[in-house]
């Protein structure tokens, strides 16, 4: 049976703002999802995630647009939450906080069948034509990291670019988890 | 669509990205790519449950003018510019339609200028234009939406670099694999052959991204009409009805 082609992907470009991330930008149009992907009451660890979003010359990129897709606490992935439910989804611009920062408040997902912890991660920007995917795991899960197959997969030398790093400092658990597109520490980007 | 993928086997996968259609990372004439394109090979990743969910939303995120972008920013009387209707189906690549999908889309004013404060283009806002708005498909995956047609407007890639008139859509599909951001292109437009944003796809692509005028679509006295039909991932499996 003959497939359909594809409709082919394009940039973001630089105005996406309002149409995806409005609150956050201040426009005044609803949004269906943003930093807030877990609330106080969500089961699970409470925590922030934040990072930055690096172009070839490692400067940050004030245009970048970070979307999270994870689990709960349980490693259950979400379906049609109600209001106030944990969503699994966020969505963050980087061209509202200080020093070009993405932040979500989240909490950290439990395992997914025969995987270690970890938040799936859609990049996209001006000047990126078809987005990216990656994904992050956390450096204090060592011991499932060391056992999950896409890591493994992934040249060792390279496998430090997918890895948060919890960072101490005054209210939640706070992982950093910084995106470059090029250079030495490229992020690594899958094929999915 | 999640409940389902929840119950899929390990072994069930998304069709590939189709590099054919799709552009890929560095676009020679497109100067923004250069230092934010990857350098290095993408990672093949088998899809396991991570990839095979995504969020689902409904009804309930779509606001009653959202669907309608000459309404939906009003302030004190109605947007200037062309009324146009897009409409069209959204389907996967075996044919079958995505039903209660979520489209959202954000373009430019009938002067080719964007709400975006960084938008600094010497052209003029439009009181009563916002220029955002978001479509759920209907249960048959067809979609339609109300605006006004966007102008073409410069930018600062190459001496006189114009971006053809074009509307950004946005779509999440049944999971994270099928996720897609596009542009809508309209057909004649003499820009686009200067372009390197739509140049910057693959020859077998271009035609696919841009709309068809339909008469059959058009609202007598009142809009033209475009039709846009959007293909997402499919399933490698074989489709068979689960409903």
């Amino acid at each position: 049976m003959n497939l359909l082609p594809q409709t082919p992907s394009q940039t973001v470009g630089p105005y996406f703002a309002y149409g995806l991330v409005a609150l956050q930008y201040g426009y005044p149009f609803a949004s269906v999802a943003g930093r807030e992907v877990a609330a106080a009451h969500t089961p699970g660890e409470l925590i922030i995630l934040e990072g930055r979003v690096f172009d070839g010359a490692g400067a940050p990129i004030s245009d970048a647009l970070v979307e999270i897709w994870q689990a709960d606490a349980s490693g259950k992935y979400p379906v049609a939450p109600a209001a106030n439910e944990f969503t699994g989804f966020g969505r963050f611009g980087t061209g509202t906080a200080a020093g070009n920062v993405f932040q979500f408040q989240t909490i950290k997902p439990g395992a997914v069948s025969g995987q270690a912890q970890h938040i799936s991660l859609i990049v996209f920007m001006r000047g990126l034509l078809s987005h990216v995917y990656t994904r992050l795991y956390f450096t204090d899960e060592a011991t499932a990291n060391a056992a999950d197959p896409v890591l493994n997969s992934v040249p060792a030398g390279r496998r430090g670019t997918l890895l948060a790093e919890r960072v101490a400092g005054p209210g939640l658990p706070t992982y950093r988890f910084d995106i470059r597109m090029q250079g030495e520490d490229e992020t690594v980007f899958f094929d999915l | 669509m999640s409940a389902e993928n929840q119950l899929l086997t390990p072994d069930a996968a998304y069709r590939p990205r189709d590099w054919a259609v799709h552009p890929a990372y560095v676009v020679p004439g497109y100067r923004s790519t250069e230092l934010r394109a990857p350098s290095q090979k993408l990672i093949p990743l088998k899809h396991t449950l991570s990839e095979l969910t995504g969020p689902v939303y409904g009804a309930s995120h779509v606001g009653p003018f959202d669907h309608d972008l000459t309404r939906n920013g009003r302030v004190n009387g109605e947007p200037i510019g062309e009324r146009i209707v897009v409409a069209g189906r959204v389907l996967d690549q075996h044919g079958q339609p995505l039903p209660h999908t979520l489209i959202e889309l954000w373009q430019a004013n009938a002067a080719g200028r964007y709400v975006h404060k960084i938008d600094q283009h010497d052209a003029p806002l439009d009181p009563n234009f916002f220029g955002g708005g978001r479509v759920l498909t209907d249960g048959d995956g067809w979609y339609k939406f109300m605006t006004i047609k966007p102008g073409a407007y410069p930018w600062g890639n190459h001496p006189n670099a114009w971006r053809p008139q074009h509307i950004h859509l946005s779509l999440f599909g049944p999971n994270i694999t099928t996720r897609l951001v596009t542009q809508l292109y309209f057909p004649g437009d003499p820009l686009l052959e200067y372009d390197p944003i739509f140049l910057g796809t693959p020859p077998a692509g271009r035609g696919l991204l841009i709309s068809k005028f339909d008469l059959s679509l058009t609202e007598p006295d009142f809009a033209l009409g475009y039709r846009f039909d959007i293909v997402l991932r499919g399933s490698d499996a074989t489709p068979f009805e689960t409903r």
